[in-house]
């Protein structure tokens, strides 16, 4: 890395960091109770609790989510050679979300039988445990049969994610008429991708998973730098890409599990937030990667706050994952397009 | 391995020793039983028809496939058996069209080059930062070097290429087809920088489909066809009228170029070919 670059890297790590903070402190202040910021820190009831027990640890969760999806994200885009790739395209988020249902489904049944071993299988860990194990097997999967001949096609690889997504819909769905009625209507908000607070040990260890996979994923940024020429090429320069590319998905994976087990199936972010960082920190993944989980953090509190206040009206909330949809849906059609038209204009 | 038992300069000459090679791709044997030798300062020219493994040869060499008998040598170890950072160390590749998905500047990809000299993060040291220069001045992209690749013209792409594979600074350089989709100008100056980074040391082993610039540039040329090599030696032993007709089944004719003294081959087609018209 040469030295402008090293010192754009520290304006994008610090631009990302105050979005952040900015995200945070808005999604914090904003909402139906008006609190005040120094009662709170003053330990004034209910501002104390409404901010260190509902607002900020909310908002702390939606950044360590976004953070991950973000993150994994461009990593996964920089695998497939595709801007459109992203863990919930890519199925990834689906096979987390199936993971995490069966652990809970059988919480559900071995509370039947044993009511404290239930509890126990359906606290935090194993669920998320159970989320990450499902992403790393949708990827392999996903990644597997996107080969042809030998080599990854990444236009396969999107196709049989948006195929495994429509299974892994459709298997939650027949999972839920299992379910009791309570666990069911839990499962469903959680997988509509719902910023929930559950518990300080939940974000705890959620934090950590994120941290760690993403920060593996930022060690390996240079090379993913070179995965993007082709496996050939990369092979060439001195990488050994199957080992590299197992530890991208090892990580990927973990970091999307670990964001489904917090916040349920949240889509697009992974596309929206990187292709944007893209236009203006460029294609180098060494700055690409942070820069895009730091603003991925950002968007994911931005979006979750104005979920929450566009609703206030109506007196509900939408989950977050719908709003995601809704902005990201049209931007990945677009991004398609605009793909499909440079392609040609590749080919003339 | 251990890295002090890492192997290093000096090289075993031939740098490239390929014996009795073969490989497969399921059931279409690409190479049946090749030998062949590189030395450093030459430039060799990997010659034959569509299919007659000349692109499997050099991906032999350079590691990225593994023989299925025989043996392949480069630098005195197994290039697929070794760690890739030290194969990239010594051998240097440039495919033939060489692909371009996202936006780098001719000074990234040129950079990527560096990769095998560098830590995990890649962070450029003095080395890196005259290796990239030295190889963008080698190959005339100074005045281009902050631009996107994927704006430049075919020529100029091929020469980023190029210039990414000398900054690597290996003693085995492997073309695939430098010179194809170019016009003549700009295969002429693939061809010299070939050349010219064969006597400035390398091994510079290309895979050529022009006879012409083959014989005209290279200092010995080999024909392979159906994954045997068939012919090997100077150009002129080589390009003869029988052996261009054995390998490619073309009859031609054969000549001097009485400017350079290379030797010419050119097909006899047209109406006034000994063998009638539109018959090759």
């Amino acid at each position: 890395m040469t030295s402008p670059r090293r010192s754009r890297l520290v304006l994008a790590l610090g631009l990302g960091l105050l979005a952040i903070v900015l995200a945070v402190a808005g999604s914090c202040l904003l909402g139906p109770q008006p609190i005040s910021l120094r009662a709170a820190l003053d330990g004034v009831e209910p501002d104390r609790a409404i901010l260190f027990g509902l607002r900020l640890p909310r908002a702390v969760l939606a950044a360590v989510v976004g953070f991950a999806l973000a993150g994994a994200g461009t990593a996964l885009q920089a695998l497939l050679r595709n801007p459109l790739a992203e863990p919930f395209v890519l199925g990834v988020s689906g096979g987390a979300a199936l993971g995490g249902t069966i652990v809970l489904l059988a919480a559900a049944g071995l509370s039947a039988v044993s009511g404290p071993a239930g509890a126990l299988l359906g606290s935090a860990p194993p669920v998320a445990a159970g989320a990450v194990v499902g992403a790393m097997l949708s990827t392999f999967l996903v990644f597997g049969l996107g080969r042809i001949g030998g080599r990854l096609v990444p236009e396969a690889a999107l196709l049989v994610g948006i195929v495994f997504n429509a299974f892994v819909a459709g298997v939650i769905t027949l999972l839920k008429m299992l379910a009791p009625p309570d666990q069911a209507a839990r499962l469903l908000y959680w997988l509509m991708g719902a910023i929930g607070y559950e518990s300080a040990s939940t974000l705890a260890v959620g934090s950590v998973l994120v941290l760690l996979s993403v920060g593996t994923l930022g060690l390996l940024s240079a090379r993913l730098n070179l995965l993007t020429l082709g496996d050939e090429e990369a092979a060439s320069l001195g990488v050994d890409v199957r080992r590299t590319r197992a530890l991208v998905f090892f990580a990927a994976s973990a970091a999307t599990g670990a964001a489904v087990a917090l916040a349920g199936m949240v889509g697009f972010v992974g596309l929206i937030v990187p292709h944007l960082v893209r236009r203006v920190v460029g294609p180098d993944h060494r700055l690409l990667l942070p820069a895009s989980a730091l603003f991925g953090a950002a968007f994911l509190v931005a979006a979750d706050a104005l979920a929450r206040l566009a609703f206030l009206p109506l007196g509900t909330e939408p989950p977050v994952g719908a709003v995601t949809a809704f902005l990201g849906g049209p931007f990945f059609l677009w991004l398609l397009r605009r793909q499909a038209r440079e392609h040609d204009e590749g080919v003339q | 391995m251990s890295p002090h038992r890492l192997p290093g300069p000096p090289w075993p000459s031939p740098i490239v020793d390929v014996r009795e090679a073969r490989h497969a791709y399921g059931r279409r044997v690409a190479v049946d039983g090749v030998s062949f030798t590189a030395r450093e300062g030459e430039f060799v020219g990997l010659l034959g028809p569509n299919g007659a493994g000349k692109s499997t040869l050099i991906r032999l060499v350079a590691g990225l496939l593994a023989p299925s008998a025989g043996t392949v040598r480069l630098g005195g170890f197994d290039p697929h058996a070794a760690p890739r950072k030290l194969v990239a160390r010594v051998c240097a590749l440039v495919p033939q069209e060489p692909r371009l998905d996202w936006p780098f500047t001719v000074r990234d990809v040129v950079m990527m080059g560096r990769s095998a000299h560098q830590g995990l993060l890649g962070i450029a040291g003095r080395d890196d930062l005259g290796a990239v220069e030295g190889a963008l001045t080698a190959c005339d992209l100074q005045h281009v070097a902050g631009r996107r690749v994927d704006a430049l013209s075919g020529g100029e792409r091929r020469r980023v290429f190029f210039a990414r594979a000398l900054a690597q600074e290996p003693r085995v350089l492997l073309l695939d087809e430098p010179t194809a989709f170019l016009d003549l100008a700009h295969q002429v100056a693939a061809m010299e920088m070939a050349r010219l980074a064969a006597r400035g040391g390398l091994c510079v082993v290309a895979v050529l489909h022009d006879l012409n610039l083959a014989a005209a540039a290279c200092d010995r040329l080999v024909a392979l066809r159906e994954g045997k090599v068939v012919a090997e030696g100077s150009p002129s032993e080589v390009l003869t009228e029988e052996r261009v007709r054995e390998v490619w089944g073309v009859p031609v004719w054969r000549g001097q170029n009485g400017a350079t003294g290379a030797t010419v081959v050119l097909p006899n087609v047209g109406p006034r070919s000994p063998a009638g018209p539109g018959v090759p």
